[in-house]
């Protein structure tokens, strides 16, 4: 008796985690379904699946991808090339800063560990306008784009994403013992040599930590590339794009979803590979953090 | 003995000689070489010159002036020169992003700054003129009914999920990832699936069983819990790994004491589990709380922030779903009032500092407590 109740239980519960499944995923069904009709036949039944087809979805992705306001491919590039450098100097940088924060016990170094964590209060919105000001003016003083150009933008994801970085792994270097480091000098090795070859092999789990807690943000993020790329400037990241696109369409749905599905694929993608790597990433971060 | 890095692989006395003071030259080299370029390329800036080499000159001069004094052959001082290498990249672009354009934003807030220049000091007027502003008051209290119903509803929802995936069934690691995938997706493009979701799928469901042909975006108030059900779907699985994960922490012996003790499974619910993950939940009641007063591209995206509100301070309004970031935004980016909407801005960080302290203060409490 007992055990059969348990079972019933078990049972109810897998229907029930199953109804919450399909409540979760059925808007990405929804895109999916929608990017393969035209524009007639969802508003005739968005949920049907009377007009679906594979050349239309593939005449909609032409559409998408060679319009003027999209152009998916260059956006995903110039995403993906932003996205990527940011998260190698983090890591890189970050690990730099703060193996010095944290070996050494000066006056300066705890001022700039308690710079970096009360700067992670602030949001982005008191800081934006401002900073496209200064970014326009010293950039033309100095003779350096820093607005709608690359290196700019990979430039201010440095400086917001430092803090978060740096603080992550002050916390993992302070766990790793410092005879490991004063052997390496006894034995003749250089503060840098030591760095690179003992303490930032040591590092890759948390840097992994960091690194997808930066990528969801930094591939994600639309504020800030907004104000700084610019909403029709040369380059667009694809959050932009997907913005600039709907912006120029009066509700051409057919469009609007492949838009959104061509804009979602990267990162389910990432997700079925790494998807455990990410799940915990997220979940150290939220602790630590 | 720590030595420098050219030294460090050929030995003998000569040869190390020589090395040293080669690298020596390079170092005196490199180091002067990029100061006067730096000072070439700010002369040239100073001169009001566009000559285009002038942005990449000022780049390697800095390098040049680094990579000197990495080779500045010293044994003392050369751990102190490594310390200032290694921080320099990213203090610096800290500094440039946040933390000036911080302090400039507190000056201009007080100034009548448009985006450009700013002509006069005018001391708190921006401040006293949002108050009276009736669309931003409605913004605060709006933001203030969000964070609230939203954290009460993320957490519940994402701690009865984590409580359903503890259970042990096949198909659990299917389940958890499922509910985390919404996540994965920024707001821009989610708004936009969400806003067809509700004016046009939901809409033709409506329509046929309660004959009601309006989209729950067109008015306010309704408008207001679809970004509520948007930010707990995208949100709730997030908050749900951290849960599962407090959950995991509690030990079985516990839970097993319990149950032969004849505890039923609210009791071990209320008097086990609840206290036990007291920290996963102080953590994402926190992170539940800034993160919704952050919201911003769902507002965007699913509906820009109109709806009309038919009397709110004696007047009409039309940002009847305009939060607190959305309102800054648009005030300083649309409607180019720059200085106004930076003294929003200032205040926005008064409040979300505010929150971060108390965060600190609680929980350090409570791990006092523990």
């Amino acid at each position: 008796m007992h055990t059969k109740e348990k079972k019933f239980s078990l049972i109810a519960k897998v229907i029930i985690a199953t109804i919450i499944a399909v409540y979760v995923l059925f808007p990405f069904a929804l895109v999916v379904i929608n990017s393969c009709k035209r524009t007639q036949d969802i508003t005739a039944n968005p949920i049907g699946l009377n007009g679906v087809s594979f050349q239309q979805l593939i005449s909609n992705m032409n559409d998408v991808v060679n319009n003027t306001h999209f152009m998916f491919w260059q956006a995903f590039g110039y995403s993906a090339i932003i996205t990527v450098v940011s998260l190698v100097l983090l890591a890189v940088f970050g690990g730099m800063a703060a193996w010095v924060i944290c070996r050494n016990h000066t006056k300066w170094s705890r001022f700039i560990y308690f710079l970096f964590i009360s700067s992670m209060t602030i949001p982005f919105q008191v800081v934006m306008l401002p900073l496209v000001s200064t970014f326009r003016d010293t950039g033309k003083f100095v003779g350096i784009a820093m607005l709608q150009s690359v290196p700019g933008i990979v430039f201010a994801y440095c400086g917001f994403g430092g803090a978060m970085t740096v603080f992550i792994l002050v916390g993992f270097i302070k766990g790793i013992p410092y005879d490991l480091e004063e052997a390496a000098s006894i034995d003749g090795c250089s503060p840098e040599g030591t760095f690179f070859r003992i303490i930032f092999p040591l590092l890759t789990p948390v840097i992994t930590t960091v690194t997808i807690l930066n990528g969801m943000w930094i591939w994600n993020d639309y504020l800030l590339p907004s104000m700084m790329l610019g909403q029709n400037g040369a380059v667009k990241t694809l959050p932009v794009a997907v913005q600039a696109f709907v912006g120029s369409y009066v509700k051409q749905w057919n469009l609007i979803l492949t838009a959104a599905l061509l804009a979602i694929i990267p990162m389910i993608i990432v997700f079925l590979f790494a998807q455990k790597q990410i799940m915990n990433g997220m979940i150290e971060g939220a602790v630590k953090g | 003995m720590v030595l420098p890095p050219l030294l460090k692989k050929r030995k003998g006395g000569k040869e190390m000689k020589l090395d040293k003071k080669l690298q020596g030259l390079i170092a005196v080299i490199a180091f002067f070489g990029g100061i006067a370029m730096l000072i070439g390329a700010l002369a040239m800036d100073f001169m009001g010159s566009t000559f285009e080499g002038r942005g990449p000159i000022l780049v390697i001069g800095i390098l040049a002036i680094l990579f000197g004094m990495y080779l500045f052959p010293t044994e003392k001082h050369h751990r102190k020169i490594i310390n200032f290498i290694f921080l320099f990249p990213l203090l610096f672009t800290f500094l440039v992003t946040v933390i000036i354009p911080l302090l400039l934003g507190f000056y201009y807030s007080f100034t009548d700054w448009d985006g450009i220049r700013m002509r006069n000091y005018v001391g708190f007027d921006n401040y006293a003129k949002m108050f009276h502003q009736p669309s931003f008051v409605w913004s605060i209290v709006l933001t203030f009914l969000f964070v609230v119903l939203n954290m009460v509803m993320v957490n519940l929802i994402a701690f009865l999920l984590a409580l359903l995936c503890t259970n042990k069934f096949r198909g659990i690691g299917f389940f958890r990832a499922a509910y985390f995938v919404p996540n994965l997706i920024g707001g821009i493009v989610l708004g936009y699936i969400w806003q067809f979701i509700f004016s046009n799928v939901l809409v033709e469901f409506t329509s046929k069983v309660f004959n009601n042909n309006y989209s729950i975006l067109a008015s306010s108030n309704t408008a207001f819990l679809g970004i509520i059900v948007v930010y707990i779907w995208q949100y709730a699985g997030y908050i749900m790994l951290i849960y599962i994960t407090g959950l995991n922490t509690v030990p079985g012996e516990v839970l097993e004491a319990a149950a032969i003790d004849g505890a039923s499974p609210l009791q071990t619910l209320f008097n086990i589990k609840i206290p036990m993950i007291a920290p996963s939940i102080t953590i994402c009641t926190f992170l539940t709380l800034t993160n919704s007063f952050k919201m911003f591209d769902v507002n965007l995206s699913l509906t820009g922030g109109k709806g009309s509100i038919a009397s709110f301070m004696g007047s009409y309004l039309t940002n009847g779903t305009e939060m607190l970031a959305l309102n800054i935004y648009n005030e300083a980016v649309i409607k180019s009032n720059y200085a106004l909407g930076q003294a929003k801005a200032v205040l926005f960080f008064i409040i979300l500092a505010t929150v971060s302290v108390l965060q600190v203060r609680i929980s350090n409490k409570r791990e006092v407590e523990l």
